[in-house]
């Protein structure tokens, strides 16, 4: 008797989670470790979208949020999680690139498509189907870089800073080394890994060689980090650094030390330029008080880029939405206007921002084919 | 390598191998005076950098009480853990011990991520306006000595001073120094032998949460498991330098710390494998002189 009230019980739990009718997407992010204030930025944004948009096909929506503790493994752990456990029918993620790389292979191999908000190494979507982004690549990035250097700050003579265990950073290094040689400037590379807190070395090494920009292409603790100790050491040229410095705890933890440093990234409040772009400021403003940074943009924008696959897919199979993802055209974001190319990319400008009074302040925008 | 080159690289190698220095005394005068290797060390550091960061954060005292509020909150938290995690172990195997204090160390480490946070926070707020000494250096030659680094040896040379007074001219320091040959007649002399201990304990955790300052001031940002590293290369440093000995200890410390720097500088091929050289030291230290450089030959007590 017991055994079969304990049976009917479970039977209507499945029955009503089966009539409540939910739209599960999975959010995987870095919420602790490393890079954690990238999860926790991203996160932000999908949330605010969430708030603005909560329902797809006429189900609710319910966001599974997954931490991926910065670690490689765990990126692809979260994701087998989020598929298996969690049967989401979408997934928002990663932000580093090694960490998408990683997660990704996983989405692609059970075919459940994956917006990545932030990762910008070009194998992040090559050779798949189902992984796609809402952010540039780093080729663009690299070069927009390159050329920001060289005519802006003109710098002849740059030392790259790379962090050897980041396919972001690897990637991001070459390409900017490719444009800044083509150009006529002189680029050399010194090495770190992620974690590490001792730079005097490497500076040592890298200013000997006089350079007018040390370039540094990895996350923002170690860039912080090595701003600060390149101070030390009496450097006193230019700092300039991908996205992956935009985060506010650069500032927290470089302090004065990165006053002055150039950024090149995918957004800045300043450059707001579309509707929804001015509208998500407003309600970003209103909901936690303070201005956006690039990833509460792009998390926004991943959440709405997906929801608005799934509705034109007008089903919940997992192939329609991905091709639906790469179908995207002209859609309005809080970034821009968004156009998602057939791989996957999406095709956009490179924001550069600088902090200014401790604060990130807009400098200029670079267009892909200016 | 040019003069100034070379001597900026020792300029380096100072500075990280004076932080190494700080952290490996602590750890080798516990284990000299009970022979217990305390793998919690480097997380009493890590402590010492959350409370000094919530005193100044929170109760919003000046910097230097914030510090010597810190040093004795680390000091009475390395005696609560021998109260609680050691003491009950006092006459087991000493591998009994020394898995404790593994544990101990992942429990520190976990504790803090559920009380403050995974995140990194940074110490910079705390320093405030002060903030600019960090960056402040003296000009020798052309090579750049940070001010810093004359802080931190100036620290180490302190604390080794005050520790050489406290365990050579004071009662207490006798009664460590008794302890660390012979527990039992120890006690039969009328001491109390768990007060000794435990007082051991605190003047470790003290040295531990003064490293913690230095270690703070020249990384700023930290998080709970920003003890592991240097807890363990400050281990290498006390073994390297003969475990026990306070001056090999110092000297363990410098020699890794310098290491370091020049095999990055000199063979910037493998500058991305640096860690390892110290592990690889660690290996080559207990196959050749497994007592180290400074250490004596111990009898193992029957």
């Amino acid at each position: 008797m017991r055994k079969l009230f304990l049976f009917i019980l479970i039977l209507s739990f499945a029955l009503m989670a089966i009539a409540e009718d939910v739209v599960k997407i999975g959010v995987v992010l870095p919420m602790t470790g490393g890079i954690s204030a990238f999860g926790k930025l991203v996160w932000e944004g999908v949330q605010l979208a969430h708030e603005f948009k909560p329902t797809v096909l006429g189900k609710k929506v319910e966001l599974v949020l997954l931490d991926n503790r910065s670690e490689k493994t765990e990126a692809a752990n979260a994701v087998a999680r989020a598929i298996d456990k969690e049967h989401v029918v979408a997934i928002i993620g990663e932000v580093a690139s090694s960490h998408s790389l990683a997660g990704g292979e996983i989405a692609e191999k059970k075919g459940i498509p994956m917006v990545s908000p932030a990762s910008t190494n070009p194998l992040v979507t090559q050779g798949k189907k189902f992984v796609s982004r809402v952010c540039f690549i780093d080729p663009f990035q690299g070069s927009a870089g390159a050329e920001f250097a060289y005519n802006y700050l003109k710098a002849r003579n740059v030392v790259i800073f790379t962090d050897i265990e980041q396919d972001y950073s690897v990637g991001l290094s070459k390409f900017f080394m490719d444009t800044f040689k083509k150009l006529g400037g002189k680029v050399s590379q010194v090495f770190y890994k992620t974690g590490d807190q001792e730079f005097s070395a490497q500076l040592t090494v890298a200013l000997s060689r006089n350079p007018d920009v040390i370039y540094i292409t990895g996350y923002y603790p170690e860039i912080a980090l090595i701003c600060q100790q390149a101070r030390a050491l009496g450097y006193t040229g230019y700092f300039l650094t991908g996205d992956g410095a935009d985060a506010p705890e650069l500032i927290e933890i470089g302090g004065e030390a990165v006053e002055g440093l150039y950024f090149t990234t995918h957004y800045h409040p300043k450059g707001a330029v579309t509707k929804i772009g001015k509208e998500f400021v407003e309600k970003f403003r209103e909901k936690y008080g303070r201005d956006p940074a690039a990833l509460n943009a792009l998390g926004f924008d991943a959440y709405l880029v997906l929801i608005d696959a799934i509705e034109r897919a007008g089903s919940l199979d997992p192939v329609k939405i991905a091709e639906e993802v790469r179908k995207t055209e002209n859609f309005e974001g809080a970034t821009g206007v968004i156009t998602i190319d057939e791989h996957g990319n999406a095709v956009k400008s490179v924001v550069i921002n600088t902090v200014k009074g401790g604060k990130f302040d807009y400098v200029t925008t670079v267009t892909p084919g200016t | 390598m040019t003069a100034t080159l070379i001597l900026q690289n020792i300029f380096n190698g100072i500075m990280l191998g004076g932080l190494y220095a700080l952290i490996a005394v602590g750890y080798t005068m516990v284990y000299g005076i009970l022979r217990l290797i305390n793998f919690a060390h480097g997380d009493i550091m890590m402590m010492w950098i959350y409370f000094a960061f919530y005193a100044v954060a929170l109760l919003s005292l000046p910097i230097w009480l914030a510090f010597i509020v810190a040093i004795f909150g680390s000091a009475f938290l390395g005696f609560l853990i021998d109260r609680i995690a050691y003491k009950p172990l006092r006459n087991a195997p000493r591998i009994s011990a020394l898995i404790t204090a593994i544990g101990m160390s992942f429990f520190l480490e976990s504790f803090a991520v559920v009380v403050f946070g995974a995140n990194y926070k940074s110490f910079l707020k705390v320093f405030g306006k002060h903030q600019e000494i960090l960056r402040k250096y003296i000009l020798i030659g052309n090579a750049r000595l940070p001010v810093l680094t004359i802080i931190v040896i100036g620290i180490t040379a302190l604390s080794l001073l005050v520790l050489f007074w406290i365990v050579y001219k004071t009662k207490i320091g006798m009664a460590m120094r008794a302890i660390s040959s012979d527990i039992p007649t120890t006690a039969l002399m009328g001491v109390n032998v768990d007060m000794v201990i435990g007082f051991t304990f605190a003047l470790g955790s003290a040295l531990a949460a003064i490293s913690g300052i230095m270690w703070a001031m020249r990384y700023p940002n930290f998080f709970p498991y920003t003890g592991f590293m240097p807890g363990l290369k400050a281990f290498i440093a006390a073994v390297f330098g003969g475990i026990g000995s306070i001056p090999g200890a110092v000297l363990g410390g410098f020699l890794l710390g310098m290491i370091e720097i020049l095999i990055v500088s000199m063979v910037p091929q493998v500058m991305e494998y640096k860690d390892a050289f110290a592990f690889v030291i660690l290996i080559i230290v207990l196959l050749v002189k497994p007592s180290g450089l400074m250490g004596q030959k111990m009898m193992e007590k029957v």
